[in-house]
C-alpha cells in the first residue's frame, strides 16, 4: 500500500505546516511593516530598538531563537503559575510556533521593507503632501503601493525561507509534515528498513511541491505589481 | 546560574584535547562546509552557465532541488534515511560513511551551501559586462584562461556580499547538527538548560556566542569588500580635482 497507510497523518501535517507558514507569514507581516515605519520615522527612541531588535534577530540562529524564546518563556509562565498557586499552564505548540517564527521573520520583513520604502522616490512624498494628504495617508495610497512592487522579490524570498524553516518546529512539539514522517518511521520500524528513506523522501517532495507552487504565485504578483513598467505590448 | 556557568563554561568555549567544546565544533563545521562548499560551487557554476544544455541542466536540477527543501529534512534523509536502504548498508565504504553522524552532517551541510553557492557565483558571472569578454576574446583568451583572468576575478568580486550572506547563513544552519548528536554549541546549550532547568541563561549564552561569531563575520567581510570591492567604491567629488595650491 502507498505510504503503508501514513498517507492522511502525512496531509493533515503538511496542513498544519502551511497553515503555521501562513500565520507567521501574517505576524512577521505586521511586524516588518511597524518595524521598517519605527527605523525610518528619524525618531531615536523608535529607531533604536528597531535596529537592536533585527540586529539580535538576525544575528542569532533561528532554531536557537526558537528554543530560546519557548522554553525561557515555557519557564517564565511556570514560575508565575507556581507563585501563585495555580496549576500549570502549557503553551499551545502551534501558537508558540507562529509567535516565534513570527517574531523572527518579523526581523528580516523590516529590512526589506526599509529598503522597500527608501526605493521609492521622495518626490512622490512631496507630491502627496502638496496634495493635502496626511502622512498616514499619503503612506497607504501612495507610497504602499508602490513599494510593494520594490519589496515583492524580498517577501518571495522571505516567505520561502518561512516555509522551510517551519521544518524546525517538530523540535518543539508540533505535529508538522516533519513529525508525521518521523512517527511513520518509528510505526513502520519492524516492517523493514527503507520505510525511513521512503517517509523522508516523501517529505522532500512535499515541500519542493509547496516552495514551486508558492514561486509561481510569486511571479505572478510580481507581474502584477509592475504592470505600468512594463514594455506596451502592441 | 553560577553553577551553570561553573560545570559548562569550558564545553561551550574551550574544552579539552579529545573533547571539543561546542564553540570549536559550530566553527569546524562551518568552516568546512563552507570551504568544501566553495570547491564544489565554482565548477558547478561554470557548468551551469553553460550554453550546453547536458551541463546546465543536470546543476540547475541539483539547485532546484537543494533549495527547494529544508536542510533539515535534507540532513535527515543523510543521517537516518540513506542508512536505511539495505543497498547501503552492503557496501562497506558507504557503510562506514553514513554510519558517523558528522560524515553524514558534513556531507548535507556542504551539499546544501553548494547548491545556494552555485546560484550566487552563476549570477555574477552571468551578470558580466559582455564587452569584457569581447575585449577578452580580442585578446586572444579564451575557455580556462578567460575564466580564469577574466570572469572569475570579477564575478567573484561581485559576488561577494551575497556569498558573505550565505556563509553567515551556513553558520545559523550548523545549529542543525545537534539534532544528529553532534555535541555542537546548541547541543552544549541544551545539555546545561535540561541539566539546570535555566532554560534562558543555557540559551542566551549561546545566542550570544553566536551573535559574536556572526558580527565577527560581518566585520570581516566588510573588510574584504573594502580591499576587493574598492574600485567600486563612491568616489569623493574633489577627488582628481586639481589641487590649490
Amino acid at each position: 500500500m502507498l505510504l503503508e497507510g501514513y498517507g492522511p497523518q502525512l496531509w493533515a501535517g503538511t496542513v498544519e505546516t502551511i497553515t503555521l507558514a501562513l500565520g507567521s507569514l501574517a505576524l512577521s507581516f505586521g511586524l516588518g511593516l511597524v518595524g521598517a515605519t519605527a527605523k525610518l520615522s528619524g525618531r531615536r527612541r523608535l529607531a533604536v530598538p528597531a535596529r537592536l531588535y533585527t540586529t539580535l534577530v538576525r544575528g542569532v540562529p533561528d532554531l536557537v531563537l526558537m528554543l530560546l524564546l519557548y522554553y525561557s518563556f515555557q519557564d517564565l509562565l511556570n514560575r508565575v503559575t507556581d507563585a501563585l498557586g495555580q496549576p500549570q499552564f502549557d503553551i499551545d505548540p502551534f501558537v508558540a510556533g507562529v509567535t516565534v517564527l513570527g517574531f523572527i521573520y518579523g526581523a528580516y520583513f523590516t529590512e526589506t521593507f526599509r529598503g522597500a520604502v527608501l526605493a521609492v522616490p521622495r518626490g512622490q512624498w512631496d507630491a502627496a503632501m502638496a496634495f493635502g494628504l496626511t502622512r498616514r495617508r499619503a503612506f497607504f495610497r501612495i507610497i504602499f503601493p508602490q513599494m510593494m512592487r520594490f519589496a515583492l522579490p524580498g517577501i518571495s524570498n522571505n516567505w520561502q525561507v518561512i516555509l522551510k524553516a517551519t521544518a524546525l518546529v517538530s523540535l518543539i512539539g508540533l505535529h508538522d509534515v516533519v513529525r508525521a514522517a518521523q512517527d511513520a518511521i518509528t510505526g513502520t520500524s519492524t516492517k523493514g528498513g527503507y520505510h525511513a528513506f521512503l517517509f523522508l523522501t516523501a517529505v522532500a517532495l512535499i515541500y519542493l511541491s509547496l516552495t514551486t507552487f508558492s514561486h509561481l504565485i510569486f511571479q505572478g504578483l510580481e507581474k502584477r505589481f509592475s504592470r505600468g513598467f512594463q514594455a506596451p505590448t502592441s | 546560574m553560577i553553577e551553570l556557568l561553573q560545570q559548562y563554561w569550558q564545553q561551550y568555549l574551550w574544552g579539552s584535547p579529545g573533547h571539543w567544546s561546542g564553540l570549536v565544533v559550530t566553527l569546524w563545521l562551518t568552516v568546512a562546509s563552507v570551504v568544501l562548499g566553495f570547491a564544489l560551487a565554482l565548477p558547478l557554476a561554470i557548468m551551469r552557465v553553460s550554453t550546453r544544455p547536458w551541463l546546465a541542466a543536470p546543476v540547475w536540477l541539483f539547485t532546484y532541488v537543494f533549495r527547494g527543501t529544508p536542510l533539515y529534512v535534507q540532513l535527515l534523509i543523510c543521517y537516518t534515511g540513506l542508512y536505511s536502504l539495505e543497498a547501503v548498508r552492503a557496501t562497506p565504504m558507504l557503510n562506514a560513511f553514513f554510519k558517523d553522524a558528522f560524515n553524514c552532517t558534513l556531507l548535507a551541510f556542504t551539499l546544501n551551501t553548494a547548491a545556494y553557492t552555485t546560484e550566487i557565483f552563476a549570477g555574477a558571472i552571468k551578470a558580466t559586462p559582455r564587452g569584457e569578454v569581447e575585449a577578452a576574446r580580442a585578446f586572444g583568451m579564451s575557455g580556462f584562461i578567460l575564466y580564469r583572468r577574466i570572469l572569475l576575478p570579477s564575478a567573484l568580486r561581485r559576488a561577494l556580499p551575497a556569498y558573505s550572506n550565505e556563509v553567515i547563513l551556513m553558520l545559523h544552519a550548523t545549529t542543525l547538527a545537534s539534532t544528529a548528536t553532534i555535541t555542537d554549541l546548541l547541543k552544549v546549550a541544551r545539555n546545561a538548560a535540561s541539566d539546570y532547568y535555566l532554560p534562558f541563561v543555557a540559551y542566551g549564552l549561546a545566542a550570544l556566542l553566536y551573535l559574536a561569531i556572526t558580527l565577527g563575520l560581518v566585520w570581516a567581510f566588510q573588510r574584504a569588500e573594502r580591499k576587493w570591492l574598492a574600485h567600486l567604491r563612491p568616489v569623493r567629488s574633489d577627488a582628481g580635482a586639481p589641487r590649490s595650491v
